[in-house]
């Protein structure tokens, strides 16, 4: 499950991706021009997947201490 | 003395008093100074390395630059995310290396890892020369909030000596406890305070955060997305990229980072962070705000545009309030940045010509340092031309140029060499002063070429000449000799 770290490349593509493929207002997302959005929406993603690699890496199974 | 004065006073005293507070009974050894002997548990490291977020430059600086630019200031919160990514995987061994070897500071990492007391000068020096004007930022930010938030009654440059002298004190009597203490009320404080401002102003000027932004992009077509040439697209992807490199690399966040009890805090940080810096949204929505409500603020002035909002829509203790967030928005980092500087002097620079001086002699030799820090920076303040920024810009290249060697460094064979690791960082240093001081951009380096690579961010090329030098000197020398593995 060491692979399950490769997530991790989600939030950099996705973030990126926005302003690349749309640089524009419209559609606004949750009030906020279409790139400010995007951004925040990534922001709560990357979250999420932080957490999913956090629960899956193995890293944290061998308890707090190194 | 005005109420927002008061209020202002106030909380540089409660501040001092925390700090005081924080660090009466205990022995005072570097490692407790500098580090909190390693044993500070997941909220205090969480607030420490968040408190990066919540200088004076997010708080003053994002809602200018927003006021300004519009667009371009997204960066700022998406490098801060993707730079939450990377510490997952970098801060855990940093941390374990670092209390094997009990290293206080940055240099310590480098010459430790790569058996090069040599790099750990150079690395030192880097960070030095970076820190500096980080300083002079934050005491601007002082200067620019007791000048406006108290109605002009203080002048901007007794206001930053004033700033100075209580952060020099403070820095003095307290060490890293105090700074993780007053880091508890101030990020308390900025979320209230900035959540507040970021939706009831755009209520009260434009009926909403939706109305504000169509009320904005049709008022100034095109503020709200990235321009075509300069700060582009390609501009704001190349500088995410390369800022969240350099995140991790300023010499207090790394060295925070050894004040954690354990590794496994890093891991869970990265989760809450980036939710936790979602808070800069609100400052946006302040400098947006302001946009139609205070126009006409130019340059560095647009650093003044939430504290001009301010002024305009809230009576004096309110203002006040605002004002006392901003001063430990300054206060904080300020110590942090204070403390490594003095620590890497005293440690890395003395220790280099004296090296077996004890303890207690370094802990000396670091706290005289703080208030010649201090000086120097409040020289630098009041002179206060432009050029800061570009200063502040190329300290953000020169510690991103410690990056690749530090990754090196955490492989399980480096493949760098210490001479390797000292040419790319030299190198890469070298190019980021040439370029600052001469101005340049890809587009006039190169010209002709396509709008989408000129725009690219100038930093790149630093980095890649570091990069380059770094393998083929590795090539050329012996492999460091492993230390035995963590």
């Amino acid at each position: 499950m060491k692979n399950i770290r490769l997530l991790a490349i989600l939030p950099f593509i996705g973030m990126l991706a926005g302003p690349i493929l749309h640089n524009g207002v419209e559609p606004y997302i949750l009030g906020m021009p279409f790139i400010l959005g995007w951004v925040v929406v990534w922001i709560l993603i990357t979250s999420a997947v932080m957490a999913v690699i956090y629960k899956y890496d193995p890293a944290n199974a061998e308890g707090d201490e190194p | 003395m005005s109420a927002a004065l008061f209020l202002i006073a106030l909380s540089a005293v409660l501040a001092l008093g925390l700090g005081v507070y924080a660090g009466r009974g205990r022995e005072m050894g570097l490692e407790q100074w500098s580090v909190g002997s390693r044993g500070f548990g997941a909220v205090l490291v969480f607030l420490l390395l968040a408190g990066e977020i919540y200088t004076t430059f997010t708080f003053l600086g994002a809602s200018g630059f927003s006021y300004g630019l519009g667009a371009p200031a997204y960066y700022i919160l998406a490098y801060g995310t993707l730079a939450y990514v990377i510490s997952y995987f970098i801060l855990p061994p940093v941390w374990s290396y670092a209390k094997k070897h009990s290293l206080v500071s940055q240099p310590d990492f480098f010459a430790a890892k790569f058996d090069s007391p040599a790099l750990g000068v150079l690395v030192a020096l880097v960070d030095i020369v970076a820190l500096i004007p980080y300083l002079v930022l934050q005491f601007t930010g002082l200067g620019i909030i007791v000048q406006i938030a108290g109605y002009g009654a203080i002048s901007k440059d007794v206001a930053i000596i004033i700033g100075a002298l209580v952060v020099t004190a403070y820095v003095i009597v307290s060490g890293i406890r105090g700074s993780a203490l007053t880091a508890i009320v101030k990020d308390g404080l900025i979320i209230v305070v900035v959540v507040f401002m970021g939706i009831y102003l755009p209520v009260h000027y434009y009926g909403g955060i939706g109305a504000m932004f169509a009320t904005l992009d049709h008022a100034k077509p095109g503020f709200l997305a990235f321009p075509a040439s300069g700060q582009s697209v390609s501009w704001f992807v190349s500088t995410v990229l390369l800022t969240c490199l350099g995140f991790f690399m300023w010499p207090h966040s790394f060295a925070a980072c050894f004040s954690a009890k354990n590794r496994s805090v890093f891991r869970k940080n990265a989760i809450l962070l980036p939710i936790y810096q979602l808070v800069l949204l609100f400052v946006f929505f302040v400098g947006f705000a302001a946009v139609l409500q205070v126009p006409g603020l130019k340059g560095a002035a647009t650093n003044m545009a939430l504290l001009k909002i301010s002024v305009a829509a809230f009576p004096p203790w309110m203002v006040g309030i605002i004002g006392a967030t901003g001063v430990l928005t300054a206060l904080v980092p300020g110590s942090l940045i204070m403390m490594s500087a003095s620590t890497l002097f005293a440690r890395n620079l003395v220790g280099f010509v004296r090296p077996h001086a004890s303890n207690a002699q370094t802990v000396m030799v670091a706290k005289f340092t703080v208030p010649v820090v201090a000086l120097v920076a409040v020289y630098f303040t009041i002179q206060g031309s432009s050029t800061i920024v570009a200063l502040l810009l190329m300290g953000y290249n020169f510690v991103t140029q410690l990056f690749p060697a530090l990754v090196a460094s955490l492989m399980k064979r480096n493949p760098v060499s210490k001479q390797g690791a000292f040419a790319g960082i030299f190198v890469g240093v070298g190019t980021v002063v040439f370029l600052t001081l001469t101005h340049q951009t890809i587009g006039t380096l190169i010209p002709g070429l396509p709008e989408m690579i000129r725009d690219l961010n100038v930093g790149i090329i630093a980095l890649g000449l570091n990069l380059i030098v770094m393998v083929a000197v590795s090539a050329m020398t012996p492999k460091t000799a492993m230390l035995p593995a963590e």
